[in-house]
């Protein structure tokens, strides 16, 4: 059957796209993660610079059918250098009514709807809330549309293998991954080796997503409805061994590779939580690394163990999302009294509460920076993309272990979900970020005596001693009430407390002379900055790219350290006459910058648990560059009026 | 570190210079002075110990200590424990906690410790009273206690710790009490020879809250008739004149009897290695109140999979079957491709 591939085939240039964006949504056992998790494998290794936005619900199984249960995938893949997932796909594939009434909407003008016709019937549409099939009516009269009987032709090619009706339609999305790489000229072998390697222990499975996979690419060969075919050719990305790497997964491995640079054991306490979770599935397979994983009882005591283990010497890690960050603030204000390193990972999603578990938002800032009692700061750093996590990682421990503090590291659901391609780097160039254990007396008492004073700081970083447990003479006592700076023994007098809080603090603060200097993209002198913070940072890349090309007066920057935030970022923001902060929030960071620079920074919100279009940026921002040239014309007409 | 490296210890090296600052006439006083004593005994080292605790009068206890200690939270010590074991399992850690500390805030810890088997020596102070907040009822109060925040008397049923224990399968249980330097030591010393987690209640008087609690069971003058002294191997039997023991009814119900009442074969012999907990929880609930004979010792000492030493194991036997980890080849593990 494989015969039939044209494998070489290749669009001739007038098929050539400059990028393509790619939704595929069905319901949420329709397998529509891992669809566009292939489509994404196939064009990373064929060279395209991609970004993905996986959207599920938070149901396991929400109700077959319904637009509540709609799993999608975007993934927009380009020639080029990309930031984000696209504002508009330019394909939808629809597997069913549900997901045509959930996602329709999304579609560029005249864009290309595939959907699953033999989905399409009564109780379908009924489930998904359409009176009338809108494969019959006007509804999809603005698009492209093609309709395929996904399920029946798999069923067809599936039956003699031996495969049930029922086994078989659990195939039909191999049939649309199939089409769409017909229609896009991705390649087929990866694919199929995937599918033997994935299925090959069930190989009647195997063979039956095989068998969909090449007569859905069969199918688009062979129908002329599909036209012809397109192409994305590989993009020109600087040289380099790539992978792709989603943020969770480069999250953990900068996790495992601190712990090497910091030549420290890690032991990370977690609690199942989304979208967190898969930071502590991928360290729990690296246990060579030594690194233990222990999954705790709960939030609480997951971050107890940490710092338990970072007491006794490891690199102690928790990982969690919003709830679990308000439940281990306790024990972080601990951590910042007995000044012992952290880490702290928060994935943060919708909030209030259980809010909206698997959709993305970054309403988590103001507990990370204020969200414990007592005079508690602590460093806060913000990952920016999903590879980038991986750097991010390391910085926070670094400073973690340099400034014997607890840090949290703020990512969030689209982040750890999406991927993009990540130009591996050299593991010798990365930084040695270990410190030294305290090994031995650091004072002399007034009998001439050694002793160990375990608040004794040092002078440059006011970081405490690390002396850990196994270390004869070393022998002290944390805990959370007061202790007088140098002995650490307990003091509560009022004199003491004032410097102790002072001296946490400033050991933070001090911080801010240890980070790299702002990057600003864009002119010194711009008329709008736009500000941002984590994963903004993909729409934000995109709009002031376009706004460059055509001579807008706009510069962008974008702060991975959130507390303490870098020592130029004042004379930065006063230098322009707008600053715009788009956040997932309603405005936290903007909150932030005003209060600390005295500026009049605008915040530019979203709380819809999706990313931003990078058209919203560029809408502020013209708004912003709009505003300013209306004011400098009143200012004209004003000076220039008589007197 | 094996035991025959270790020097030679003092009680004074395992003392801190810290000044002591619980009430005066404390039953804390006569628990540190029995862990004082009893650690030179144990052939470790200071350096190798680490006390964590929690929060409450007894949760002062590592400040006393001349070892590794951590004053931490609110009923997290067995968390914060489990995670210095499952890092460093060399180490010799013991947990200090009260009965509001470890068995309302922090219930949870410590029942998932004990489920673990974490190698943790759990020091449970019972005076059953809130002592570091001024005297409210406890979760081991007796119903009716009347507190400041109960005047008209609690109505909280009380918890039976060693039920808790038992109930969270903890592979070693005992009880002792304050006044009784010898009985401790020999019952901690029990715990610490206990190859995973072990749980000791300790009947502990608060002198300022709740003076007396356990004066009808562990006062010189009441203990030959109201506690019974369990020994592994020996028959169940207490009184002056060991004239009583303890039998179990074919309704699986035990019972107190005169020894003369009952043939020598019906009364119990105490088995702390039975892997049916069902016979320690029986004797654990034979007293539900402080006005009957109630059994102290080792109820419970069975060995079971250990976990910090099986946290370890998995690290090790992953570090044979992969090696040591390499980071590039983790970077390139998903499958690379290179761009020219």
């Amino acid at each position: 059957m494989t015969e039939t591939i044209d494998r070489s085939g290749t669009a001739d240039d007038d098929h050539v796209l400059d990028h393509l964006i790619v939704r595929f949504a069905g319901d949420s056992g329709d397998g529509m993660q891992l669809t566009g998790d292939r489509f994404t494998s196939v064009s990373a290794s064929f060279g395209n610079d991609l970004s993905t936005l996986p959207d599920f619900p938070a149901e396991i199984r929400a109700p077959a059918g319904t637009v509540n249960g709609v799993s999608a995938f975007q993934v927009n893949i380009a020639d080029h250098k990309i930031t984000t997932p696209g504002d508009e796909p330019n394909v939808l594939v629809a597997m069913n009514p549900a997901a045509l009434k959930a996602d329709l909407h999304r579609l560029e003008p005249g864009g290309t709807v595939i959907v699953n016709e033999d989905a399409f019937e009564d109780r379908n549409l009924d489930k998904a809330g359409y009176r009338a099939n809108p494969l019959d009516d006007d509804t999809l009269a603005s698009y492209r549309v093609l309709k395929v009987p996904m399920t029946s032709l798999t069923k067809e090619v599936c039956g003699p293998l031996g495969v049930k009706p029922r086994d078989a339609e659990r195939s039909k999305n191999f049939f649309a991954l199939g089409l769409v790489s017909f229609m896009f000229t991705r390649p087929v072998e990866p694919t199929l080796d995937w599918i033997a390697e994935k299925f090959g222990k069930n190989e009647q499975v195997e063979a039956a997503n095989k068998a969909a996979f090449v007569a859905g690419f069969n199918f688009g060969e062979t129908t002329e409805a599909v036209g012809h075919r397109y192409e994305v050719r590989p993009a020109k990305l600087p040289t380099g061994e790539y992978t792709s790497v989603t943020g969770n997964t480069a999250l953990a491995w900068g996790i495992v590779a601190a712990g090497q640079l910091a030549k420290l054991p890690i032991t990370l306490g977690s609690y199942p939580i989304t979208p967190a979770s898969d930071i502590l599935h991928e360290l729990s397979k690296h246990k060579h690394f030594g690194i233990r994983t222990v999954q705790a009882e709960d939030e609480i005591a997951a971050i107890g163990m940490a710092l338990g283990a970072a007491f006794a010497g490891h690199l102690g890690v928790t990982t969690t999302s919003g709830p679990g960050v308000a439940l281990k603030s306790e024990t972080t204000s601990l951590a910042v009294s007995i000044e012992l390193p952290l880490l702290l990972v928060d994935i943060q999603r919708g909030g209030p509460s259980t809010g909206l578990p698997t959709k993305t938002e970054a309403s988590d800032l103001n507990i990370a920076l204020y969200g414990r009692h007592g005079e508690a700061p602590i460093p806060v750093i913000a990952a920016y993309t999903p590879a980038q996590c991986f750097h991010a990682a390391i910085e926070a421990i670094r400073i973690a272990l340099k400034y014997r503090t607890p840090v949290i590291l703020l990512s969030d659901g689209y982040l750890a979900n999406g991927s993009e391609p990540w130009n591996l780097p050299d593991v010798g160039s990365l930084p040695d970020i270990s410190v030294p254990f305290a090994d031995g007396p650091n004072h002399v008492d007034e009998d001439g005596n050694d002793e160990f004073w375990p608040y004794l700081r040092d002078e440059t970083t006011l970081a405490r001693p690390w002396a850990i447990p196994g270390t004869p003479g070393l022998m002290h006592r944390v805990g959370g009430l007061e202790k007088a700076d140098g002995t650490g023994n307990i003091d509560y007098t009022p004199d003491n407390h004032e410097k102790m809080v002072h001296l946490r603090a400033d050991k933070i603060a001090a911080i801010a002379a240890d980070i790299p200097p702002t990057q600003l993209n864009g002119d010194a002198d711009a008329d709008v900055l736009v500000l941002g913070w984590g994963s903004t940072w993909a729409a934000i890349d995109a709009a002031v790219q376009r706004s460059h090309r055509v001579g807008k007066s706009v510069a962008s920057a974008h702060i991975m350290h959130l507390n303490p935030l870098p020592s130029d970022l004042g004379d930065i923001v006063r230098r322009h006459k707008r600053v715009i902060v788009p956040e997932l929030n309603l405005g936290q960071f903007t909150q932030l910058i005003r209060s600390t620079y005295l500026v009049d920074a605008k915040a530019l919100t979203k709380v819809q648990g999706m990313p931003f279009k990078s058209r919203e940026i560029e809408a502020a921002i013209d708004e912003a560059l709009a505003s300013i040239a209306a004011e400098s014309s009143t200012n004209a007409d004003t000076e220039g009026a008589p007197s | 570190m094996s035991t025959a490296q270790v020097a030679v210890t003092t009680k004074k090296d395992w003392s801190s210079d810290q000044e002591v600052r619980w009430c005066p006439g404390c039953g804390d006083y006569g628990i540190l002075l029995a862990v004082q004593t009893l650690m030179p005994d144990l052939g470790i080292a200071p350096e190798n110990t680490v006390f964590v605790s929690g929060i409450g009068c007894s949760s002062r206890f590592p400040y006393y200590m001349n070892t590794y200690g951590m004053h931490s939270i609110h009923g997290r010590a067995p968390a914060i424990a489990t995670g210095v074991a499952v890092a460093r399992p060399d180490l010799d850690v013991w947990v200090i906690t009260g009965d509001g500390d470890g068995l309302s805030i922090g219930g949870n810890h410590l029942i998932h410790a004990l489920r673990r088997n974490v190698k943790l020596n759990i020091l449970l102070f019972n005076n059953r009273i809130y002592g570091l907040t001024k005297g409210q009822f406890s979760p081991t109060s007796p119903v009716g206690k009347v507190t400041k925040s109960t005047p008209m008397g609690s109505i909280d049923p009380p918890f039976n710790p060693l039920s808790v224990a038992l109930g969270a399968e903890a592979s070693f249980v005992a009880r002792t009490h304050d006044l009784d330097r010898k009985h401790m030591i020999e019952t901690f010393r029990a715990a610490h020879d206990h190859p995973g987690a072990s749980f000791v209640e300790i009947y502990q008087n608060c002198n300022v809250f709740n003076d007396g609690q356990f004066d009808e069971v562990t006062k010189k003058q009441a203990r030959d008739e109201m506690m019974i002294n369990l020994v592994h191997g020996e028959p169940i039997t207490f009184g002056a004149e060991q004239q009583r023991g303890v039998t179990m009814g074919v309704d699986g119900q035990l019972r107190l009897v005169e020894l003369a009442d009952v043939a020598p074969e019906e009364v119990l012999i105490h088995d702390a290695h039975r892997h049916d907990p069902s016979l320690a929880f029986a004797l654990a609930r034979l007293s539900q109140d402080d006005h009957s004979p109630t059994p102290f010792g080792v109820f419970r000492d069975i060995e079971r999979p250990e976990y910090a030493g099986a946290v370890a194991d998995q690290v090790m036997a992953a570090s044979e079957a992969r090696g040591p980890g390499d980071l590039s080849a983790l970077l390139r593990s998903n499958g690379t491709w290179t761009v020219d």
